[in-house]
């Protein structure tokens, strides 16, 4: 049984296909009906993480902080379903792509920050009620550590782990394990690779513990 | 309220989005909270929506000046070609100046000045001296060509890095009072009274021992606004712009967003000032009326 969408996501029928999509401005390109945009599973691992069913446990509406937001391919989407999304990106270059998808939504709010250091955005930032983390990049685990303090109670980590950004030359599977042994203050409740969508990544949904 | 303090709109005045886009841009907090509710309890915000307004306001400004200031904008490298240009146009002067001496010794048609040499450089030498001379006036030439390079450079550049105080200064003196103040941020964090006096440490030095009144200004000197207001009005003309600049370089640091109306104040500021002494009013103003003032770097 695959848990329910989000509200706010729908699967609809692209080309003879069922996809899934959300309402507002197109961003990178995707097919659109009407309001409907295509959200790409190839293109964002959330979007992966819903597509192969993971219970992610958004319904719709929560308060959302992103972290490695990039250019907005996923957080757009983020932003299309849910409430006031903060998004934390540190490289300036995609950076500048955020700022019209942002400006073309209310509820969405950039931040060039950088995620090692939550203290340079726990001024903007309240309390949220998931934590999407998407950075690919070394001691990935040490940056949801360092933002679990922006996880409600009864929030959620959803995370992805990228096996190459850790050790090229390492086994995925260590990776991957040795992120789930250094997170701390989380109890993992589901991990998923997403395959076919992304390869040598692995899918983390987390609660935190007192 | 303890719990407001870290916050990025604690103590701000609800219109002021410099400051709001500053701090959301360089304040820090040891532990998130309930912003949204905190902010209309404050009073900073009417209800959560308008807080959340001011926020995405707040955000974006902030965001977009930190990625122009990362990513173009990079003032060290406009501070370090205005000052190579001021560098290479001394030397180019001084080595004109000996240049001029010794070419009058063989050439009788040989000028003076940077100008000088071009012809010099061109010359075909009848003899080891007069191959010295001609080499000498071809480094002479080269050194000025680099220095218009570096010009264009720093104009191409500094609107980048500095986009309303260039279109208020003119980009080389908007560059000039970057490079004096040691960069962008500084320069932003200067007080006006600070910036009318830039470049004048000398004659404030003199001053502050007790050897000389208090300078007026310092490079603002060259802007036209301050040269060509009488000299009894001198003071306030300078100490008008050096506000207007403070300002400038503030949004600039902060947000780089455009705001042209900083020049219409300061033009309607000067017009008020000349008009006292019964001089012309400024010209046309906005980015055209202002040139780098007389084209010269003084
Ligand atoms: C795989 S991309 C994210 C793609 C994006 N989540 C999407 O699906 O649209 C990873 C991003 O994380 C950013 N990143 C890496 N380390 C970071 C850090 N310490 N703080 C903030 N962003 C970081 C990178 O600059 C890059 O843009």
């Amino acid at each position: 049984m695959t848990p329910e969408l989000p509200d706010g996501v729908e699967r609809r029928p692209f080309d003879e296909r069922e996809r899934l999509a959300t309402r507002g401005d197109p961003v990178y390109g995707e097919p659109t009906d009407g309001d409907w945009r295509v959200w790409d599973a190839g293109r964002s691992k959330l979007g992966a993480m819903l597509s192969v069913g993971m219970d992610t446990g958004l319904d719709g509406g929560e308060t959302v902080l992103y972290l490695g937001a990039a250019s907005g391919t996923t957080v757009s989407h983020v932003a299309d379903f849910a409430g006031p999304t903060y998004a934390v990106e540190f490289a300036p270059r995609p950076t500048r792509d955020l700022l019209p998808v942002a400006e073309a939504r209310e509820n969405l709010f950039p931040l060039l920050k950088d995620a090692r250091k939550p203290e340079t955005y726990a001024h903007v930032v309240e309390p949220v009620d998931v934590l999407v983390q998407d950075v690919a990049t070394r001691g990935q685990a040490e940056v949801a550590n360092r933002n679990r303090q922006f996880l409600r109670e009864d929030g959620r980590l959803l995370a992805v782990v990228k096996a190459r950004s850790e050790d090229v030359t390492a086994d995925p599977e260590d990776v991957f394990d040795e992120f789930l042994d250094a997170l701390s203050g989380y109890e993992v409740l589901e991990t998923a690779t997403l395959d076919p969508y992304h390869e040598d990544h692995l899918a983390v949904v987390a609660r935190p513990t007192r | 309220m303890s719990d407001t303090e870290d916050a990025w709109f604690a103590g701000l005045a609800p219109d002021d989005i410099e400051e709001a886009t500053a701090r959301v841009r360089d304040g820090t907090g040891d532990t998130p909270r309930e912003w949204p509710t905190l902010a209309v309890e404050a009073g900073y915000a009417t209800d959560t929506d308008d807080y959340y307004q001011r926020l995405h306001e707040a955000t974006l400004a902030a965001t977009r000046g930190a990625v122009r200031e990362a990513e173009t904008a990079d003032d060290r490298q406009l501070v370090h070609a205005v000052r190579s240009m001021d560098d290479t146009e001394r030397v180019a002067n001084e080595l004109a100046e000996r240049l001029s001496e010794w070419a009058g010794t063989r050439f009788e048609d040989a000028g003076t000045g940077v100008d000088a040499a071009r012809p010099l450089a061109e010359r075909d030498p009848t003899g080891p001296a007069e191959a010295r001379i001609v080499s000498l006036a071809r480094r002479v030439v080269d050194l000025t060509d680099e220095r218009d390079d570096l010009r264009a450079f720093v104009e191409r550049t500094a609107p980048d890095v500095a986009p309303n105080l260039s279109a208020m200064a003119g980009p080389v003196l908007a560059a000039r009072l970057v490079a004096l103040a040691g960069g962008l941020e500084p320069l932003a964090k200067k007080p006006s009274g600070t910036v009318q006096v830039l470049g004048a440490e000398d004659a404030l030095f003199a001053h502050l021992r007790g050897r000389a009144s208090s300078p007026k200004h310092g490079v603002i000197y060259v802007h036209d606004y301050v040269r060509n207001t009488d000299p009894d009005e001198r003071g306030s003309a300078a100490r008008a712009l050096a506000g207007k600049l403070s300002i400038a370089a503030r949004v600039d640091h902060y947000s780089g967003d455009l705001r042209p109306e900083l020049q219409s104040d300061l033009d309607d500021r000067i017009a008020t000032i000349r008009a006292r002494t019964g001089d012309p009013a400024p010209g046309a103003g906005g980015p055209e009326g202002t040139p780098e003032p007389g084209g010269d770097d003084a």
